[in-house]
């Protein structure tokens, strides 16, 4: 697993080993590949996982890398896309619109980020989710910006001129994203500031007690995660083409959450693998509604149930989510036949108080 | 005159509509107070309780106090199993890894619950509905909202009096203060927290039941919580008569709003009043500021 560093270029490197960027390198032109080989429908759902895995990487670096939970992450998406789309039809160019709605949108996390950030992270999730409804209703509500129930319509994207067609445009254009996101993400989490995010995770006290200001890494960590978001949120409009306030409500802030819970807390890799699962998921369930027993793929509210009960199942059984167990596996063959049982036997915790009397 | 008795009849609206918040705030407290978790799914305890009641009274046809006790005895067993089920085992992970699990539980709830009584809004008749108590100069109350204020009083009295003058409630105290000594003291704290939760549990389906009269059961009802959440940031999380205050404040500030401000702005109301207090007094009206422990 490890490898004998020779030269400093190896430490600098963000791939790491050569065998990494052979393979990350095929996955990438396997990618470039995906709408000559498959069909538009294909493509236009392959967009959908890169833009979830985009939203789920903003929000990995804060509730994977800073510890703290958001509830109302989809009220940045929803910023995000509206604030794109209104830019566009009032003629912006979109190579302005697109970096605008990532900072329109970290501009509102950090407003709501710096009340509620100086307490613990259980009143920035309560105000989060305070937050979300409030920005579903005031889209609602503000017809003359958003269009209210009625909708927004979403203009077609260009590029020096060249127009940015459904679905291979959106295709590549959330691609050349994610990777500009993962770029940005792996360096962060390199300097000082990921750094201090990460012993923010760790331990507040002993993070703050090594001078880290907490309230300032805090909302910076918050900011960089709602901008990345509002990218996500540009080019969810652009994959819908209709946006609707109501769309950007608690349920999919439950999604986005699910994302870096399942994929694996503190792992950029959980955040693609969560998003490739919550992204499909619905579809999977569509492909296999008619087949299942008792008229369980009948009942309305099986999406939203199958998300919360393997959100249970993997906090109760799994808490490292998809990227863990896949270590997990990886370190089985790579050890066989020596593997020992007890490497990943889960250490017995205890409660531990955050109160003094 | 006529302006003053509009605005008693606002605060007496908002007064019961607050005691609903309150005894949802009243339950997130308890478990808080006592283990540190904060249950997202609240709301959805007091849906089942509301459905359970349903049953007992609308399906089944007992007595209504009967089945309100029924009921409140089946969605405390539920709590209880609850606890003893699935939060135990997360005790030690981080406090986020509860909110997702309980979040989790209230869409399994919420579509169980869908599954089983189905997702049309029902009712049932009670003692109260449709009655009209009149306080004379034009104040004029549904029993229904007396009710309320009336049964919120009488459980605050019996919770007092189970806190303060019995030997489990003292024990819950303990535990709740100090779980390491409780554990000393030879108090069984594992099953004290999993009874904890059964008397918020408790106290969600009595809510319930009381509301029943003024608002339909359906499955969406749960959603309350996020009032009940206001209640209880307002009242500093972890104080259990300002759970109680909290939530007559925000119910009150609703109904007024609701009056006084363009339409819309009703539904704002809690969430508003949720973050300004996060921004202004964050520790609450009652709360004491608590400091972490190194």
């Amino acid at each position: 697993m490890s490898q004998l560093k020779t030269s400093y270029e190896q430490d600098l490197s963000l791939a790491g080993t050569r065998s990494n960027v052979v393979w990350y390198g095929l996955l990438l032109a396997s990618l470039l590949l995906v709408p000559l080989a498959f069909s538009e429908f294909y493509v236009g759902e392959m967009s959908f996982v890169l833009i979830y895995s985009i939203a789920g990487v903003g929000l990995m670096l804060l509730t994977g890398y800073t510890g703290l939970v958001s509830l109302g992450h989809a009220a940045f998406l929803g910023i995000g896309a509206y604030a794109n789309a209104i830019l566009l039809s009032r003629g912006v160019p979109f190579v302005l619109s697109l970096p605008l709605a990532g900072l329109i949108s970290a501009a509102a996390g950090v407003a709501i980020g710096i009340p509620t950030l100086r307490m613990s992270g259980l009143y920035l999730a309560i105000a989060t989710l305070a937050f979300g409804s409030i920005v579903v209703l005031v889209g609602e509500k503000w017809h003359g910006l958003t269009g209210g129930f009625d909708g927004l319509p979403v203009p077609t994207p260009s590029i020096l001129g060249i127009a940015v067609e459904e679905p291979t445009g959106i295709y590549y254009l959330a691609l050349a994203v994610l990777v500009f996101v993962l770029f940005v993400a792996m360096n962060i989490l390199r300097t000082p500031l990921g750094r201090a995010l990460v012993a923010i995770r760790d331990s507040e006290i002993s993070a703050q007690s090594m001078g880290i200001n907490l309230a300032f890494y805090k909302t910076v960590s918050f900011a960089i995660s709602a901008g990345l978001t509002g990218l996500a949120g540009a080019l969810f409009g652009h994959y819908v083409r209709h946006l609707a306030p109501d769309s950007f409500g608690i349920l999919l802030s439950i999604q986005l959450v699910t994302i870096v819970f399942i994929g694996g807390l503190g792992s950029l890799h959980g955040a693609i693998f969560g998003a490739v699962f919550v992204a499909l998921l619905p579809q999977a369930i569509a492909l296999v509604r008619d087949d299942l027993p008792f008229g369980i793929g009948q009942l309305p509210g099986l999406e939203p149930s199958l998300f919360g009960l393997i959100l249970v199942l993997v906090i109760m059984f799994e808490p490292t989510g998809i990227h863990g167990r896949w270590l997990k596996l990886k370190r089985y063959f790579l050890a066989f036949p020596l593997h020992q049982r007890t490497s990943f036997r889960r250490q017995k915790s205890y409660a531990k108080s955050e109160r003094l009397r | 005159m006529d302006d003053v008795v509009r605005i008693l009849q606002l605060v007496a609206n908002g007064t019961a509509a607050g005691c609903i918040y309150g005894m949802v705030a009243l339950g997130f407290v308890l478990i808080y107070k006592a283990t540190e978790m904060v249950n997202f799914a609240q709301g959805e305890l007091m849906m089942l309780g509301a459905f359970f009641a349903f049953t007992f009274i609308e399906l089944w046809g007992l007595n209504y106090w009967l089945g309100f006790l029924l009921a409140i005895a089946a969605t405390g067993a539920f709590g209880y199993l609850l606890d003893a089920l699935v939060l135990r085992r997360v005790i030690g992970q981080p406090q986020f890894a509860v909110v997702m699990l309980t979040l989790g539980l209230a869409f399994i709830f919420r579509a169980t619950a869908g599954a089983i009584w189905g997702y049309d809004a029902v009712g049932f008749t009670t003692p109260f509905t449709n009655q009209v108590a009149n306080f004379g100069s034009g104040l004029v109350l549904g029993k229904d909202q007396v009710s309320i204020i009336v049964g919120t009083v009488i459980l605050c009295g019996v919770l007092y009096l189970f806190f303060s003058r019995t030997r489990l409630g003292i024990a819950m105290q303990a535990s709740s203060q100090n779980q390491l000594a409780a554990y000393y003291m030879g108090i069984p704290v594992r099953t004290v927290f999993s009874l904890i939760w059964a008397i918020s549990a408790g106290v969600a389906a009595v809510a319930a039941v009381l509301l029943v009269p003024v608002q339909m059961i359906d499955v969406n009802m749960g959603l309350i919580g996020i009032k009940a959440f206001a209640a209880a940031v307002l009242g500093g999380f972890g104080s259990i008569p300002g759970a109680l205050v909290g939530g007559v404040i925000v119910g009150i500030v609703e109904q007024l709003a609701g009056y006084y401000l363009p339409a819309g702005s009703m539904e704002l109301t809690s969430n508003i009043v949720l973050l300004s207090v996060l921004i202004v007094r964050p520790q609450g009206l009652l709360g004491q500021t608590i400091r972490k422990r190194v």
